[in-house]
């Protein structure tokens, strides 16, 4: 069984300038001990989708509908403090951007992890502390660190304690937002060595969200592209990687710079649409490259493009 | 030809405070000598705390450097009054990272870039609309007379860098420190700034130093690469060389942990060096590096290693060599 299944997601905002579409139908599955990366750019939906899983929302949602299945509970039905019970940190946690500088700076790094425990759980102090040093352990970090105040601790180090709290309740599926967007390449490297490790030996299940397609690249086993608030095309990193079909996906990959490669990148001319007015018909049909007169009127279904892969865009409707 | 711009054993050290009466000596800058020609592109790549926003500042004379010399076209500015380096601040620019932040809210784009015509007493009325004219064209922030009304919060991330760009080319500079100009956009339009600073570069002979963490963009943006680390160039060469036959283990390390889109990529563990970069209040003695380095040697711990040319046109700073 799925660990998550996510079908016709919508999240809307109502805002000043009217309802900002940020996920609009969006459905996949993560499978158990699947890593999912979601790639797209700045205000393409990612973080709200994943605040949709964790049903961490703000006041001002005008739409939030479909399903979004855990466990076989829907959290989009939920009541607020069955979320709180059953799902949120016990069956899926999340790793927030930023989280690693939010970490409370008066209270003891050890007693951060462990308060989940305590307050979920019911257990005392001692042996909430004692399963907190296990984790930070397990992310890499001596038992001293636990008796630590954030500010003695590097970007690096914080940032595995943030992980190590999104792992004490043991949840079966980890939400990772940009989990090194503040860090240097050199710890991003390490952390990303962490978290293949932890996929590894715990069976994590694990849903990826980055801007770069080439660290989505160091973890996912599977790749879903997002624009606008959309999936546009979602498969294996093979198939989304070496032979991408969505033309958003291929002009992505095209602006990637390599390192080690004389392959100057290129760019998408145009900018991505505002969620409050998105275009009609394919949201992407403005920058595309291979835009056709139907692209301008509807909107493209999910065609299944050769086994377990999906490409919102017209021109693999005829074949399909 | 002459150097455009010329550091010479450059250090710029600050003081910290540490408590209430204490200070601290910061070493941001520990010895950096570069030159830059006319026209060329010099990427300096390091991590956060390296130095390197500290060193473009000290080249634009923003921050006077502790000690060496910064000459530029010939002369000697390290210590020059602000009242005769009016010629320079015309000469030399600066583009920095955040769009948001680096130009005045309450200003138009035509305002925005007639200030530095009129702080430099440039032109007529007219002659100055031409040329705000001629440098929105540049930047291809067109139609002109549209875009000249606008406020930057009008503007996308993109838009607004284009207009820093504009205002930095506005008065034909003969050089221009640009740090991490293409950070804060997005994939999808990072490449295309670059390219248009190549192009305007290239169209009006402009030297850049391209100050940016990320070194798959210098592969492609820059004609020299200078790594810093801690305070310290510790190699330099053209783009290619660097990249396929890093010298210093830092290089390596650097290089090895950018990932490129590839699926495999999964499958195999990266090859990291331990460790985060040190304090520049209290850095190591002998080679920055050792502490993390794997090829350590007991003379690294002691003694630092200079720059060094070990192929033509390619430098280190490692006792390995």
């Amino acid at each position: 069984m799925a660990v998550l299944d996510i079908v016709n997601l919508r999240l809307y905002y109502k805002t000043l300038r009217g309802t900002v579409r940020a996920v609009e139908r969006v459905s996949y599955r993560v499978e158990p001990g699947e890593a999912l990366g979601i790639v797209g750019e700045s205000g393409c939906g990612k973080t709200s989708m994943a605040n949709a899983i964790m049903r961490t929302l703000p006041s001002n949602v005008e739409v939030y509908d479909g399903h979004v299945i855990v466990d076989g509970h829907d959290v989009v039905r939920m009541s607020e403090e069955e979320v709180r019970r059953k799902i949120r940190w016990r069956k899926v946690s999340m790793v927030f951007q930023g989280a690693m500088n939010a970490l409370n700076p008066v209270i003891r790094v050890g007693l951060q992890v462990a308060e989940p425990l305590i307050i979920h759980e019911g257990m005392d102090k001692r042996e909430a502390l004692e399963i907190a040093r296990e984790k930070l352990k397990l992310v890499g970090l001596p038992p001293e660190v636990s008796d630590r105040y954030p500010h003695e601790l590097s970007g690096g180090m914080k940032q595995r304690v943030v992980i190590a709290m999104a792992l004490v309740m043991n949840p079966k599926l980890v939400i990772l937002d940009e989990p090194t967007s503040a860090l240097d390449v050199s710890i991003q490297a390490q952390i990303m060595n962490l978290l293949k490790k932890l996929k590894r030996e715990m069976g994590l299940s694990m849903i990826f969200i980055t801007h770069d397609i080439a660290l989505a690249s160091d973890l996912s086993d599977r790749i879903a592209v997002m624009y606008a608030g959309q999936v546009v095309e979602i498969g294996s990193a093979e198939q989304v990687l070496l032979e991408p079909k969505h033309p958003y996906t291929q002009k992505l990959l095209a602006a990637t710079p390599r390192l080690r490669a004389d392959i100057t990148p290129e760019f998408i001319p145009g900018a991505p649409p505002d969620l409050a007015s998105p275009p009609q018909g394919c949201r992407f049909h403005p920058r595309c490259p291979y835009v056709m007169d139907r692209c301008r009127r509807e909107e493209p279904p999910d065609f299944e493009v050769d086994g377990g892969r999906y490409v919102k865009c017209w021109l693999y409707g005829e074949e399909g | 030809m002459t150097d455009l711009l010329r550091l010479q054993d450059i250090k710029v050290y600050f003081r910290s405070r540490a408590g209430l009466f204490k200070t601290v000596e910061v070493k941001a800058v520990d010895g950096v000598s570069l030159s830059l020609g006319r026209g060329e592109t010099l990427a300096l790549v390091g991590e956060s705390g390296c130095g390197k926003t500290t060193l473009a500042r000290t080249s634009l004379r923003l921050i006077r450097p502790t000690s060496g010399r910064i000459i530029f076209d010939g002369a000697d500015i390290t210590h020059l009054p602000e009242s005769e380096l009016k010629w320079f601040r015309r000469k030399a620019q600066a583009i920095f990272q955040d769009p948001y932040s680096s130009i005045d809210p309450f200003m138009t784009v035509k305002q925005i870039l007639e200030e530095p015509l009129i702080l430099h007493k440039i032109g007529s009325r007219e002659e100055r609309m031409e040329m705000i004219a001629r440098a929105l064209e540049d930047v291809k922030l067109t139609p002109v007379e549209e875009f000249m009304g606008k406020y930057p919060h009008m503007l996308s991330g993109g838009q607004r860098q284009r207009v820093v760009i504009a205002r930095a080319l506005i008065l034909r500079p003969e050089y221009i420190a640009a740090d991490e100009p293409v950070s804060m956009i997005d994939a999808s339009s990072r490449a295309e700034i670059l390219y248009l600073m190549k192009e305007l570069q290239e169209r009006y002979g402009v030297g850049f130093l391209y100050i940016t963490h990320d070194i798959a963009t210098a592969r492609h943006f820059s004609d020299r690469i200078a790594v810093m680390y801690l305070g310290k160039i510790v190699e330099m060469a053209e783009p290619r060389e660097l990249i396929e036959n890093p010298l210093h283990p830092y290089t390596q390390a650097l290089i090895e942990a950018v990932p490129e889109p590839d699926p495999n990529n999964r499958f195999r563990e990266r090859k990291v060096i331990p460790g985060e970069p040190p304090s520049p209040i209290n850095p190591p003695p002998g080679c920055k590096f050792h502490p993390r380095c794997p090829y350590v040697m007991d003379r690294c711990r002691t003694e630092e290693p200079q720059l060094q040319e070990i192929k033509k046109g390619h430098l280190v700073a490692c006792h390995l060599y």
